[in-house]
C-alpha cells in the first residue's frame, strides 16, 4: 500500500480543477458508513465481546448467570495438555501445509508465467480448487482415500504397493493425509499471489539478464526472487495464518480424529463451544490463537517494511 | 527468451503433472457420482462408471432436505451478493480517492480480519443473535456473511475504483456536470464490471461458507448446501458414498459455473489487489 500512497501524494495536493466540488468531509462519512457500521457492531464488535468473554465462566446453556473469573479460563487453559496437543498440532499442520504448497505454487507461477501453448486452461483450472466449497473438497479426497472403492488404493494396488489401507483412520496416516488435503486446497490463492509478483517484474530485466549470459538459475536469484519477495512474505505468512486457524476440511476429513491426531486447534475450540457449551474456555482458546497469529502478523509486518518500496 | 527443446518438454511434462494433480480428484468426485451402489462395493473400482445411473442422486435428494439446501445456499448468496456490494461501493470509492486516516485504518482491518481465528467472533455473535432470535435465520446468517465478506470486496473495489482515470471525472467536472452526475454517468459505467465480479465473488464466498452456517442453522430445512452435505456422512465417519458424491458434486456446479463467468476477473481482481496491496 506505501508504495500506491506515497506516488498519489504530490497529484492530491496539487490544487485541481473542480477542486471545490470534492467529497467533503462530512460526505465522505455518509459514503464511509453504510460499510463501516456493520463492520464495527458485527466483527470489530463480537472480536472485543469474545475476549472479555474469556475472562468469563460462561456457558450455552445459562449466559445470564455469567461471572467474570479473571484469568481463571487461561490459568486452566495452561494446564490443558490436550489444548496444547491440538495447539502442537496445528503448528505442525501450518508449516506441514504451507511449506510445499509455497514451493508447488512458485513452480505453477514460474511456468504459467512462460509462453506455454495450454496456458490458458491452466491458468484457469489452476484456481478450481479455490472455487470449490471447503466442504466439497473435503468430500472429494474422502472418496479418493476410501479405503475400498477409493482411487488412490486402487492405483497403489496396480502399481503393486500394498494392499490399500484406510488412510483418514490410521493413526500414522492420517495427518499427512489431511496435509495433501490442504495443499491441494490452497495453492491457487498463492498461485495467483506469486504470478501477480511475477507479472510485477519487468521483463527488460529478464532479458538484459539472459543477454549477459545469467542461467535460469541465477536469473531467478538475481531477478525473479528480489522482486517476488515482498508478495512471497505476505502469501506465506497469510497461509500460515489460514492454514492454522482452518476448520472445515479437516472438519469434513476426519472430524479431527483418529485419536485426536488431526484435531486442530479451531475443532478443539469449536466442540469445547458447540458440543460442550464452555463459551468463557473456548473464547479463552480464541484469545491464545490470535496471540499465536498476531507474531506471525508482526513478522510479517516487519518483512514487509524491510521488503520497502518494492512492496 | 529462447528455451531449449529439452526445457520446453520438461516444463509441458511439469504442467501436465500439474493439471493432473490439479483435476484427479474432482475426476473421482463426478465418477463416483454416476456409479451404481454395486459398483462402489466393489474392490477394484473404475474410473469410468460401467454402467452409469442417476440412483445416487434420486437417493441423495430422498435421504436430505438438498432442495431446500440449495434455495437456502442461493438465497443466502444472493442477499450476500447485493448487500456487500451496496455497502461496499461508496467506501471503497472514498478509500480510492482519498487518503484519509479511515482509509488506512480500512485496509489495516482488511489484513487483520483475515488473521483471528474465527471461533473468537463466532461465540459473541452466536450470544448476540440469539438475543435477536436471528438463530436458525436467514437474517442472520446473511448479516454475518456480508459482513464477512466485505474487507475483500472493498480491497477489490478499490483496486476497480483506482483503475477508473480520475482525469475522466475532472473533466466531468470541468464540463460541469455536478459531483453526482459525475459518479452516475461517467464513474458508474465504468464500475460496472468490477462491481458484478465483487459481486459473484461475494456470491461464491457465501455459497461455500460453512462454519458459520453450521454454528448459526440448526434445523435441517433450514440449512445450507455445505452443512446438508455433511449429514451425509454419518456419526461414526461412514458414509454413503453414491449419495455423497452426488450431493457433493451438484453443490459444487453453482460455483464453478459463476467461476468459470468470471474466472479472468478474479483473477484479475485479485492480481490487482495483490499488486496494489
Amino acid at each position: 500500500m506505501t508504495s500506491v500512497t506515497e506516488a498519489e501524494r504530490p497529484a492530491a495536493r496539487a490544487p485541481r480543477p473542480g477542486g471545490e466540488r470534492r467529497v467533503t468531509d462530512r460526505g465522505a462519512w455518509f459514503l464511509v458508513l453504510p460499510a463501516l457500521l456493520p463492520i464495527l457492531i458485527l466483527s470489530v464488535g463480537p472480536l472485543l465481546y469474545g475476549i472479555l468473554l474469556s475472562f468469563t465462566d460462561a456457558q450455552s446453556g445459562r449466559t445470564e448467570a455469567t461471572r467474570w473469573i479473571g484469568g481463571l479460563n487461561f490459568q486452566d487453559l495452561l494446564h490443558d495438555t490436550l489444548f496444547w496437543e491440538s495447539f502442537r498440532i496445528g503448528l505442525v499442520w501450518a508449516v506441514a501445509v504451507t511449506v510445499p504448497q509455497f514451493l508447488l505454487a512458485l513452480g505453477l507461477a514460474l511456468l504459467l508465467n512462460q509462453d506455454l501453448r495450454l496456458r490458458w486452461l491452466a491458468r484457469a483450472l489452476a484456481i478450481v480448487p479455490w472455487a470449490m466449497p471447503e466442504v466439497v473438497v473435503g468430500v472429494m479426497w474422502r472418496l479418493v482415500y476410501a479405503p475400498d472403492a477409493g482411487i488412490l488404493n486402487e492405483t497403489l494396488r496396480d502399481l503393486g504397493l500394498g494392499d490399500g489401507r484406510d488412510w483418514l483412520s490410521g493413526l500414522g496416516t492420517a495427518l499427512p493425509a489431511v496435509v495433501v488435503v490442504g495443499v491441494w486446497a490452497g495453492m491457487p490463492t498463492t498461485t495467483v499471489a506469486l504470478l501477480a509478483g511475477l507479472q510485477n517484474t519487468p521483463r527488460e530485466l529478464h532479458e538484459a539478464a539472459a543477454v549477459d549470459g545469467a542461467g535460469a538459475w541465477r536469473r531467478f536469484r538475481t531477478v525473479t526472487w528480489p522482486a517476488l519477495r515482498p508478495v512471497a512474505l505476505s502469501i506465506t505468512a497469510l497461509n500460515l495464518i489460514w492454514n492454522f486457524n482452518s476448520f472445515a476440511l479437516v472438519y469434513v476429513l476426519t472430524s479431527g480424529g483418529p485419536g485426536g491426531r488431526t484435531r486442530l486447534p479451531m475443532l478443539f475450540a469449536y466442540e469445547e463451544a458447540f458440543r460442550y457449551g464452555q463459551f468463557g474456555y473456548a473464547a479463552a482458546m480464541g484469545c491464545v490463537m490470535v496471540a499465536a497469529v498476531s507474531v506471525l502478523l508482526a513478522v510479517l509486518l516487519a518483512g514487509r517494511l524491510r521488503g520497502g518500496e518494492a512492496a | 527468451m529462447r528455451t531449449s527443446r529439452t526445457g520446453r518438454a520438461g516444463q509441458y511434462a511439469a504442467l501436465l503433472a500439474y493439471l493432473v494433480f490439479l483435476a484427479f480428484p474432482f475426476l473421482w468426485l463426478v465418477s463416483t457420482a454416476f456409479k451404481p451402489p454395486r459398483e462402489l462395493a466393489r474392490l477394484h473400482p473404475t474410473w469410468i462408471p460401467e454402467d452409469p445411473t442417476l440412483a445416487n442422486f434420486r437417493q441423495a435428494f430422498d435421504e436430505q432436505p438438498l432442495l431446500d439446501a440449495a434455495l437456502n445456499s442461493l438465497a443466502a448468496a444472493l442477499g450476500t451478493a447485493v448487500i456487500a456490494v451496496l455497502l461496499a461501493t461508496p467506501m471503497a470509492y472514498v478509500m480510492a480517492r482519498r487518503r484519509t486516516r479511515l482509509a488506512r485504518a480500512a485496509t489495516g482491518w482488511v489484513v487483520v480480519s483475515q488473521a483471528f481465528p474465527l471461533v473468537l467472533v463466532i461465540i459473541p455473535l452466536f450470544l448476540v443473535l440469539k438475543n435477536l432470535r436471528l438463530i436458525d435465520s436467514m437474517t442472520g446468517l446473511v448479516m454475518v456473511y456480508v459482513v464477512w465478506a466485505l474487507p475483500f470486496a472493498l480491497w477489490m473495489l478499490v483496486g476497480y475504483v483506482r483503475a477508473v482515470p480520475r482525469e475522466l471525472e475532472e473533466a466531468a467536472a470541468v464540463d460541469g456536470a455536478g459531483r453526482l452526475r459525475t459518479l452516475v454517468s461517467v464513474t458508474a459505467p465504468l464500475l460496472a464490471p468490477g462491481l458484478v465480479a465483487t459481486a459473484l465473488f461475494a456470491f461464491v464466498t457465501a455459497w461455500n461458507e460453512f462454519f458459520f452456517a453450521l454454528v448459526l442453522l440448526k434445523t435441517p430445512e433450514k440449512q445450507t448446501l455445505p452443512v446438508v452435505l455433511t449429514h451425509f456422512i454419518g456419526a461414526e465417519g461412514v458414509a454413503d458414498l453414491g449419495p455423497l458424491a452426488a450431493a457433493a458434486f451438484l453443490a459444487t456446479l453453482p460455483s464453478l459455473v459463476v467461476f468459470a463467468l468470471i474466472q479472468r476477473r478474479i483473477t484479475g481482481g485479485m492480481l490487482t489487489g495483490a499488486v496494489k496491496s
